[in-house]
Order: C-alpha cells, then sequence, then structure tokens
C-alpha cells in the first residue's frame, strides 16, 4: 500500500485510493486500541510537535494520544500564548520549529491556507488539525470511517450535512470526501450560513430542513458558534432550534435507520435535541471521538513511513 | 536640448486610433512633426526605430511610492527608474502614504524629493480628506496650488455620504478631479476574494462583486446631486458597468479606470493561496474580466493603470488573510497589457488611448499623444520580444508581482521623457 504524499494538509488532494488506505489501516487501529495493551512502535524514535494557535481541546487530545499509542515523542505547544504575542511571524515560528528537527507536524490555525504556507517552509510531514474555514481533513476521515463502520459502505449514501457550512471547515472538508466517494450530498441550514455557491460544489442545498432530511441515510449536524446567534447571521437561538435543530420530529423524515453525527462540542438545545444525541439506537457521535484516534494514528503512520523511507 | 529623428517606427498614435508605419521629429523636447517620410535636418540625433513600435508614453494614475514612511518598499528613486524601464513617462502618485498626503507641506514634500531622484514626470495626488478618515476635507484649494492634480483617499472609501457630498461641491467649485474605489465598505470589510466557488472552496472570507455596483450607484447619485469631475480608479465587474455607462449617457462629467491586474488575471490565480495575487479589489471571475476588457476596447472604461503598489516580502509571507494587498507593476504594465494584444482583444491605438491618451485627458495634460506640440514622452518597445519574468530583476525595492516565472511578451527598448532618453536597453 503507497501513500504518496508527504503532508496531510486536505483531502483535496487525496484519491479515492488514498482515503480508503487511511480508512483500512484505521480499522486495525480501532481493534487495537479496544484492547488493554494498547501500544505500538511505529513511531518510536520520532517527535510529534502539536501546535495549536487556536484553542481545542478534544482534536489536540486526539492527535497526543495517537502519537503517543505509536510510540512518538509527543510534544503540545499553545500557540496563543507564546510567540506569536511577540510578534513573531507564522513562518519564523515555523523556521525555528524545523530547527528542532521535528518529525510531525501537527497544526491548527484560525486562517484558511496557514497550513499550507507553513508546510512550504518546514522538512517535516504537516498534518492539518484545521485551518480557518479551509479544511479538516482528519475530522473528514474520521467521519468516513464511523459512516464505513455504521451502514457497510462508503458509496451511494444520502449525506445531510446541516448547519453553519458558510464557516466550516469540517463541512468543506467532509463536502469533499464524501463527494469523492460517490455519495449524494445535501447541505441544509439557513442562506446566511449555507450560500448559494455550494450548489457548485454538486451538493444539493435545501433551507427547509424539513425537505432536506428526506430519505436520508446520515445526518451530520454541525456546531453553531456562539458569535453567528447574535443576530448577525441568524435572529435568535430559539429560532433557530426551532428551524434547524435536529429532533425526533425532523429526524422521523429520514431513513429509518439513519445516523446521526456531530463533530463537537454540542450545543444541546441549539442544533441538535440532548436525548437524541445521547440516544445510543442513532447517535454516533461517540464512536466518532473513537474514530478520530484510530484514523489519526494511520495517517501518521503512512506519512512516516515516507519519512522513513526517503531517510 | 536633444532634437531626434526616429526614423522606420511603428508609430502607436491613439489619438487618430492609427498603427502606421512613419517618422517622428523632435525638437526642444516636443513632438514636432510626425509623417511617413521626413528629411533629415542639420544637427539632429537619427534613431532608426528597425519596425518597433513608437509610442506615446504611459500615463499612470494611482502609482504607491513609500515616501513619506515607508521607503523601504519604495522610493521615488526605484520607482523612477521602474517607470523609466516599463515605458511609463508620468506617473501619478498616490497619498495613502504613511502619514498621508494630506496638507500643502506634505505634498512640497513629495514634490521635492520627486524632481530629486525621478527621471520620469511625478505629478501627486492629495487626500480628499484629512487623514483619509473620511470625516473633514482636506485644504483641496492650497492642495490644487502647491501642485495637486487630483484628490482621493485611495482604497478607503468615504463612508459618510455628507461629508463626502460637501468635498464634491467644494472640489466642483475649484475644478478639483476626484478620484474614488468605488465599493460598499459593510459588504467588503475583512473580504479577501470575491465571492464564488473559488472563495467557498478556499475558505476565504468573500465580497459580493455587487459591492462594487452599489459603491458606484452611489457615487453616481452624488455626482448627480453635485456635479463634480469624478473618476472611478477601478471598475473590475461586470455589474458596474451598465450604471457607469448609464452615468455617462446621462452627461455626469465621470470617467472610470481599472488595473492591469484585474484585466489579465482572474480569482483562479489565487491558487494554492499566493498572497502576491491578493489585490483590492480582489481578482474577478473570468466573466468579469472580459467584460471589463470590452469595455477597454469600447471606450467604457477610459484609462488602464498599473496599481502599483510595493509590498515587502514580510507584508506578503503570511496567510492569505492576513497579508497585505496590491502589487508591483510599473515594470510589467506594458508587457501584461501585450497580452492582450496577442489575443487579438485589444489594438495597440486602443491600449495606448486607455494608458496614455485618456489619462493625460482626464487631468488636463499635453502628453499622451504623437502630435505635433505634444511633449516628447515616448516609449519605443519590441511587443513580440518573449521573456520569463524574474522578479528579482525588477527595479522597484519591493518585488510582489504576480507575473513572476511567466511567459511574457514584449519588452521596452527605450524611454524619452522631453526628448531626453531616460532609459534605454542594453
Amino acid at each position: 500500500m503507497s501513500f504518496a504524499h508527504r503532508h496531510l494538509l486536505g483531502i483535496e488532494q487525496l484519491s479515492p485510493a488514498d482515503i480508503t488506505a487511511i480508512l483500512d489501516l484505521a480499522e486495525t487501529y480501532v481493534d487495537l486500541n479496544r484492547q488493554s495493551a494498547k501500544h505500538s512502535d511505529v513511531l518510536s524514535g520520532l517527535t510529534q510537535i502539536n501546535m495549536f494557535f487556536e484553542n481545542s481541546t478534544r482534536t489536540q487530545a486526539s492527535f497526543e494520544l495517537a502519537g503517543k499509542r505509536l510510540g512518538a515523542d509527543v510534544m503540545n505547544m499553545s500557540m496563543q500564548a507564546s510567540s506569536i504575542k511577540k510578534g513573531e511571524t507564522l513562518i519564523d515560528t515555523a523556521m525555528t520549529l524545523n530547527a528542532m528537527h521535528p518529525d510531525l507536524l501537527v497544526v491548527r490555525h484560525p486562517h484558511s491556507g496557514a497550513v499550507d504556507l507553513l508546510a512550504q517552509k518546514v522538512n517535516c510531514a504537516v498534518l492539518n488539525a484545521g485551518d480557518g474555514r479551509h479544511e479538516h481533513p482528519t475530522q473528514a476521515l474520521l467521519d468516513a470511517l464511523t459512516i464505513r463502520r455504521a451502514k457497510g459502505r462508503l458509496h451511494r449514501l444520502n449525506i445531510a450535512i446541516c448547519g453553519d457550512i458558510a464557516h466550516s471547515r469540517v463541512a468543506r472538508s467532509n463536502l469533499i470526501l464524501l463527494g469523492k466517494m460517490e455519495n449524494r450530498i445535501r447541505l441544509i441550514g439557513p442562506p446566511t450560513l449555507v450560500p448559494s455557491q455550494f450548489a457548485e460544489f454538486g451538493a444539493e442545498v435545501y433551507d427547509d430542513m424539513r425537505e432536506g432530511l428526506k430519505d436520508v441515510d446520515v445526518v451530520m449536524m454541525l456546531r453553531l458558534q456562539k458569535e453567528r446567534m447574535d443576530g448577525g447571521f441568524i435572529p435568535s437561538e430559539r429560532e433557530y432550534y426551532h428551524r434547524y435543530g435536529l429532533d425526533r420530529e425532523k429526524l422521523g423524515l429520514a431513513k429509518a435507520d439513519a445516523i446521526i453525527m456531530h463533530p463537537g462540542p454540542m450545543n444541546r438545545g441549539v442544533e441538535i435535541d440532548g436525548t437524541l444525541a445521547d440516544d445510543i439506537n442513532r447517535s454516533v457521535i461517540q464512536e466518532q471521538v473513537e474514530m478520530g484516534v484510530a484514523v489519526r494514528m494511520a495517517a501518521m503512520e503512512l506519512l512516516a513511513r515516507n519519512l522513513r523511507g526517503a531517510a | 536640448m536633444n532634437n531626434i529623428l526616429f526614423t522606420n517606427a511603428r508609430l502607436i498614435d491613439p489619438e487618430a486610433g492609427t498603427d502606421e508605419r512613419g517618422a517622428l521629429l523632435v525638437e526642444g523636447g516636443r513632438i514636432v512633426a510626425q509623417g511617413h517620410e521626413i528629411g533629415v535636418p542639420e544637427h539632429v540625433e537619427v534613431v532608426d526605430c528597425g519596425g518597433k513600435c513608437l509610442a506615446p508614453g504611459i500615463v499612470d494614475i494611482g502609482v504607491k511610492v513609500g515616501e513619506p514612511g515607508e521607503r523601504h518598499k519604495e522610493s521615488y528613486k526605484s520607482a523612477g527608474q521602474a517607470a523609466a524601464a516599463g515605458g511609463v513617462t508620468t506617473i501619478v502618485t498616490r497619498p495613502d502614504t504613511n502619514p498621508a498626503i494630506d496638507t500643502p507641506e506634505a505634498l512640497e514634500f513629495v514634490t521635492r524629493r520627486a524632481q530629486a531622484d525621478t527621471p520620469v514626470n511625478v505629478l501627486p495626488m492629495a487626500a480628499l480628506t484629512k487623514g483619509r478618515q473620511g470625516r473633514e476635507m482636506t485644504e483641496i484649494g492650497f492642495l490644487l496650488d502647491a501642485g495637486a492634480v487630483a484628490f482621493t483617499d485611495c482604497d478607503h472609501v468615504v463612508a459618510n455620504t455628507k461629508v463626502f457630498s460637501r468635498a464634491l461641491t467644494y472640489a466642483r467649485s475649484l475644478g478639483a478631479l476626484v478620484i474614488a474605489h468605488p465599493q460598499e465598505p459593510g459588504l467588503s470589510e475583512g473580504a479577501a476574494a470575491t465571492s464564488g466557488k473559488f472563495a467557498a472552496l478556499y475558505g476565504l472570507p468573500a465580497v459580493s462583486p455587487m459591492a462594487e455596483r452599489m459603491g458606484l450607484d452611489r457615487d453616481i447619485a452624488l455626482l448627480e446631486m453635485t456635479g463634480a469631475k469624478y473618476h472611478a480608479d477601478q471598475i473590475t465587474t461586470a455589474r458596474a458597468l451598465p450604471a457607469l455607462e448609464r452615468a455617462k449617457r446621462n452627461g455626469l462629467d465621470i470617467t472610470a479606470g481599472t488595473s492591469i491586474h484585474h484585466l489579465t488575471l482572474n480569482e483562479l490565480d489565487v491558487s494554492g493561496y499566493r498572497t502576491f495575487f491578493k489585490v483590492k479589489p480582489p481578482l474577478r471571475s473570468e466573466d468579469d474580466r472580459q467584460a471589463v476588457i470590452e469595455a477597454v476596447r469600447t471606450g467604457l472604461i477610459d484609462t488602464i493603470s498599473s496599481m502599483h503598489t510595493p509590498q515587502d516580502e514580510e507584508s506578503k509571507r503570511l496567510p492569505f488573510e492576513e497579508a497585505a494587498s496590491g502589487a508591483v507593476a510599473l515594470e510589467t504594465l506594458l508587457p501584461a497589457a501585450l497580452r492582450l494584444y496577442h489575443a487579438g482583444q485589444l489594438d495597440l491605438p486602443t491600449l495606448f488611448r486607455a494608458m496614455a491618451l485618456n489619462p493625460a485627458r482626464r487631468l488636463g495634460l499635453e502628453a499622451g499623444r504623437l502630435s505635433a506640440g505634444a511633449p516628447a514622452d515616448l516609449v519605443l518597445f519590441d511587443p513580440d520580444v518573449p521573456f520569463v519574468l524574474d522578479r528579482f530583476t525588477l527595479r522597484s525595492k519591493s518585488q510582489n508581482t504576480p507575473f513572476d516565472g511567466q511567459r511574457m511578451q514584449g519588452r521596452v527598448l527605450a524611454t524619452y521623457v522631453a526628448g531626453q532618453a531616460v532609459y534605454r536597453r542594453d
């Protein structure tokens, strides 16, 4: 199995075969992670630095755990607190870290394209942990693995992505990945958060959630950022919940076995009904978190193989 | 004074709209005769043009020089050399310096700096409002006396319509030209790209092309109110063109320009978040680009500018949203414009109408023409010679050009200002 990429910057650069390769390898790590002895040594001797220019607990913890389980030396750097405040540019920060010879750099940044820029300046493998509104490839991969395990396939499914599409890198990466794997995608949300340009990606755009959810296999909810709720994009939290919050009644329009997904963290009672999120018969939200660690282990192993091959 | 007879030239005369073989006689810094054959007078230097193009030097409205405040990005000396090498014989400089050129004293400073160091003509513009902040108008009368050729807040839109209408009214009483940036600032705030599939894919904050038309519509309404003399710095979208056409038909004193980048590049060129392609307004769709080219052809859009904006490496080596806008273009303006000629879209007289004749006319200059009496500001160029642009060969202090590594066709052979050679290609 070959994975001809130096970095994992986005889903855009991956072929369907690449995606399948990552998911297949991730399956083996799902099994490993369920055993009591979870350790492997495929990254032993390698150094992984997590550079988060934007707050994240879940993604950073997931990457950290993935690296540690594979035997890497993992260091977390919260970039908000450090050199940025002193006026250092992104590229200087990258060059400084590069001089410490890391092997894997996991980066999250609030601006689209920042991780691509950084990847051009360093010698190690870079994993994009989310850049602005652009991409969040490991999230899309973990979502894909979750869907494949729940539905038995990752093609010819009707998948609805609901909520704040415009500002969401999760939506963008998922849209690209699920499109590449030949699924039908519907984007559901108020037109202020789902601009019509997204129709050009081959997705169907709905502003009526009830209509959009009809006969879908997967309902993927997105988090609504607090700062969008104050009348700028939507009138109020309660009106949003009424029209776009996922509850039993709206879910009833989807297929009877439709699964519910959410990248977390959830706003219960804003985009999703709390009890629905906890319904183990429908919700795969906890499984998504589990798949996250496995997918990140797989992605890092594939990149590390190339690193060792090049050495 | 140098007297020169240019023989065997391909004369590009934008006034007559002709592109013909001929000769041109220059005496005392002015053109004295143009014709198919001119006998060689005594005491004259003969320049055999070898069939290459001789055109009026380019008059470039909207050039940013970093003095005062950012001389490390571009000085009058480096800008002048770049202009001479690019066939630009008159640069009309922008007041968006630090501090802004908003007092007669500041204007005198740049005039002095320009005279000391610049081989081409430099005509300064001044800010329309103090500090370009859109609150109080500048001393338009004093600034006119000090030599300001136009008044502009550059890319800052005077959002307060009362302030803008008063400034327009006052400017009209003095016959001053106001240059504005047609844009609805509420929509364009924070934007780094034009909304559309490309911006959506790249996750960039975007502005609808409609923001330009809204800004232009507002300004046109204020022109109807005030009767001022107005030039839109850059029209870059198809949707703004019908409004411009109507305003001209209704007899308003309005002209419009566009930038060379919007004529030759589109939003897809930004691919890979290349910050050298970040300009303001952002690059548009291919449909917009084609519509703007057509508007230059018909004359609806009057002028083409370089919108020369030097930025150092540090301001560009940043994530796209944070990177500074603007591109240098004094030296690439002509080769880039020749792309439109080689593509068969605009002929050479039309290009020089937009790059020389119309801007000169709008500013009340005698330049921009090849007829007797006009100043001998000339560019001699070979429109066909191919080359690959290496940005580090540019004479500007900043080398932020989007054309780096691209194939271009057409090079300046010599540039003359008032009959004196200010640039010769070795």
